[in-house]
């Protein structure tokens, strides 16, 4: 996934570096910092600090004497990062714009009596387990979300995305595959459609059936068909 | 390779810009005074022959039952009117697919015989609302040889909040008298301002209002000057006066979420509910679509770009739909049409699909709430 790979990769980065200039933020951070991620190699003229990403830099001239200077260079470093990554609220900004169907509810595994059988390695699960599953699950769905809707990030060549035709989804019935799709002469999964659809409608070229974004994109699509009956093979 | 093999698979679009231009080559061969006689030639001889007229294609001929009187009064002439809507037009070297689309309508309305009293183009002639777009829909709409009522949509809208569109085609909502009917074209995509506090690009801006199923937006409305303007054009017009309300959105309220509706639907079936006959054409559902509420018949319009969807909830009972557009042909569930005006103010609403038979929902069908008359489903075989 071109881009929305990078986007999760600056999604998490995000917080990392958030939390790092927090602790680089002081006066003594910026002076005596011994971690290796935030101050380096000093020159002569300055002394370079390095963002967590090992790319993002700026060379601090002097001694930081106080905390008010270190936000400073903290603030100017964590805004230089953003500048290099607008899309970093990506997910936030899919899940405004978008309508979702929230991913199955599995609270019946918290009753004791029912799953966490005794001793079971596997089964005993904690609101933070399901609350995990859920969002990373759900968080496919919504970069399955953004490649939907964006002509770029699928590709194509003449500025046509999915929802132009499908919204939410529609008329993509999921639940119907595998089935013979009788236009192609022989039985296609749904991965195969959005293929088609990439290389006809969409003119992008086709997607591995590993790609990123075609893992998102099914991800997407089922969701939106959640609590209809599968009926593979149906026309 | 230098040379192309015959037997090179043409695509249905090349086959049809093939047969196209052939036509038009012909046409350039004929000057205007050989057209006119040859034309004028061959009508002669039908009527001294005693050809029939065929009712379809020639119906407006004379079937007035009394004069149009000026500022209304049922009892006025049938005639017919074309529409072409929703081009959805990207810059030419970005999409050349929808700016085909436009072109093969332009042509269907400029054959039909006799000719349309004039095309309605109902919203949505560009994608994105950009200059270049805008100006390649204005001058692909000059070729449509009768006069041309434009109304906005809002894709034509949010980019520049219309300054392209108003510089080609004026004031977005305005009202004319035709054959003893009063037309009314309304700007019925008036989204409150969802942009400045979020800080939004005019193109951001753009985007989000451009995404059918962008949750950001807010509803469409006709908003309340727009519907004082509306109240006061109608004000002298007695309850007798045929209406017909051209608006993109629906004027009713059927699907929140992709904006098939508008917020204040209500309002404006309120002003229009007086008249004992008032008839809405709509653009921006891309779809056979149907309803009746009270004495207001609503038609949609179909898309000369793509079909859309039905939406999952909310479809009023008159619709008969057309089944799910065949993937596999860009131009199915696509078309243009036409409305056949009926002395009373009421309509045939006529959908030209391309790859499909017509489809008529008529008049009786619609008077008779859907009991007579039904119109056949314009299905393609399933596949």
């Amino acid at each position: 996934m071109r881009h929305v790979s990078k986007d999760i990769a600056a999604w998490s980065l995000c917080f990392l570096s958030g939390l790092s200039l927090l602790g680089c933020s002081g006066p003594a951070a910026q002076q005596h910092s011994d971690s290796p991620d935030e101050q380096t190699a000093t020159a002569s003229e300055g002394t370079e600090v390095t963002l967590c990403d090992n790319e993002t830099k700026t060379v601090v001239q002097g001694p930081v004497t106080s905390q008010a200077e270190g936000q400073r260079i903290a603030n100017a470093l964590m805004a230089q990062w953003q500048a290099k990554n607008p899309d970093v609220d990506w997910e936030a900004e899919e899940r405004k714009s978008r309508t979702f169907v929230p991913s199955a509810d599995n609270s019946h595994l918290l009753k004791k009596e029912d799953t966490q059988a005794v001793g079971h390695p596997y089964r005993n699960y904690t609101e933070a387990d399901l609350e995990s599953w859920k969002r990373d699950t759900e968080r496919l769905v919504v970069a399955g979300s953004k490649v939907f809707h964006s002509a770029d990030e699928l590709g194509s060549t003449i500025a046509v995305s999915c929802d132009m035709c499908h919204p939410n989804a529609a008329n993509t019935h999921p639940e119907t595959y595998p089935k013979f799709q009788t236009q192609l002469g022989r039985v296609a999964l749904l991965r195969d459609m959005i293929n088609w659809c990439l290389q006809h409608p969409v003119r992008a070229p086709a997607m591995e059936a590993d790609d990123p974004r075609m893992r998102a994109l099914e991800a997407y699509i089922i969701s939106q068909r959640a609590g209809i009956d599968l009926e593979y093979g149906k026309h | 390779m230098s040379s192309r093999r015959k037997t090179a698979p043409k695509s249905i679009e090349t086959k049809y810009m093939e047969t196209r231009e052939e036509v038009l080559r012909g046409l350039g061969q004929l000057d205007r005074r050989a057209f006119m006689r040859v034309s004028a030639g061959a009508m002669g001889a039908a009527v001294a022959a005693g050809v029939g007229i065929n009712p379809h294609s020639f119906t407006p001929v004379t079937v007035s039952t009394a004069q149009a009187q000026p500022g209304g009064g049922a009892g006025a002439e049938s005639f017919r009117f074309a529409y072409i809507s929703d081009s959805h037009l990207y810059k030419k070297d970005l999409n050349e697919r929808f700016v085909r689309n436009l072109l093969r309508a332009v042509d269907d309305v400029n054959a039909m015989d006799p000719q349309p009293d004039f095309v309605l183009y109902g919203g949505d002639l560009a994608q994105l609302g950009q200059r270049e777009e805008l100006d390649l829909g204005a001058e692909i709409l000059k070729g449509v040889k009768a006069p041309v009522r434009m109304m906005v949509g809002e894709h034509d809208w949010y980019l520049d909040m219309g300054e392209r569109w108003r510089h080609h085609f004026g004031a977005p909502n305005y009202s004319f008298d035709h054959k003893g009917v009063h037309f009314v074209v309304l700007n019925s995509v008036v989204e409150e301002d969802f942009w400045t506090a979020r800080g939004l690009t005019d193109m951001e801006r753009m985007l989000t209002v451009a995404g059918l199923d962008n949750g950001k937006q807010n509803p469409f409305t006709v908003g309340s000057p727009q519907r004082e303007w509306l109240k006061n054009d109608l004000a002298e017009l007695p309850s007798t006066q045929p209406v017909i309300v051209f608006s993109h959105s629906p004027l009713y309220k059927l699907y929140k979420n992709w904006n098939f509706w508008t917020d204040d639907a209500d309002e404006v079936q309120a002003i229009l509910k007086r008249f004992n006959s008032v008839v809405v054409i709509h653009g921006h559902t891309h779809q056979v679509l149907t309803n009746r509420i009270g004495n207001i018949h609503f038609h949609g319009m179909l898309s000369t770009a793509w079909p859309w969807p039905y939406a999952p909830e909310g479809l009023p009972g008159l619709t008969v739909q057309m089944n799910r557009p065949d993937p596999f042909n860009p131009m199915d569930g696509c078309g243009d049409g036409a409305i056949q005006v009926h002395p009373d103010g009421l309509v045939d609403k006529i959908y030209k699909l391309w790859n499909r038979n017509p489809a008529t929902v008529s008049r009786n069908y619609m008077a008779s709430n859907g009991r007579k008359d039904k119109p056949t489903p314009p299905n393609t075989d399933s596949y």
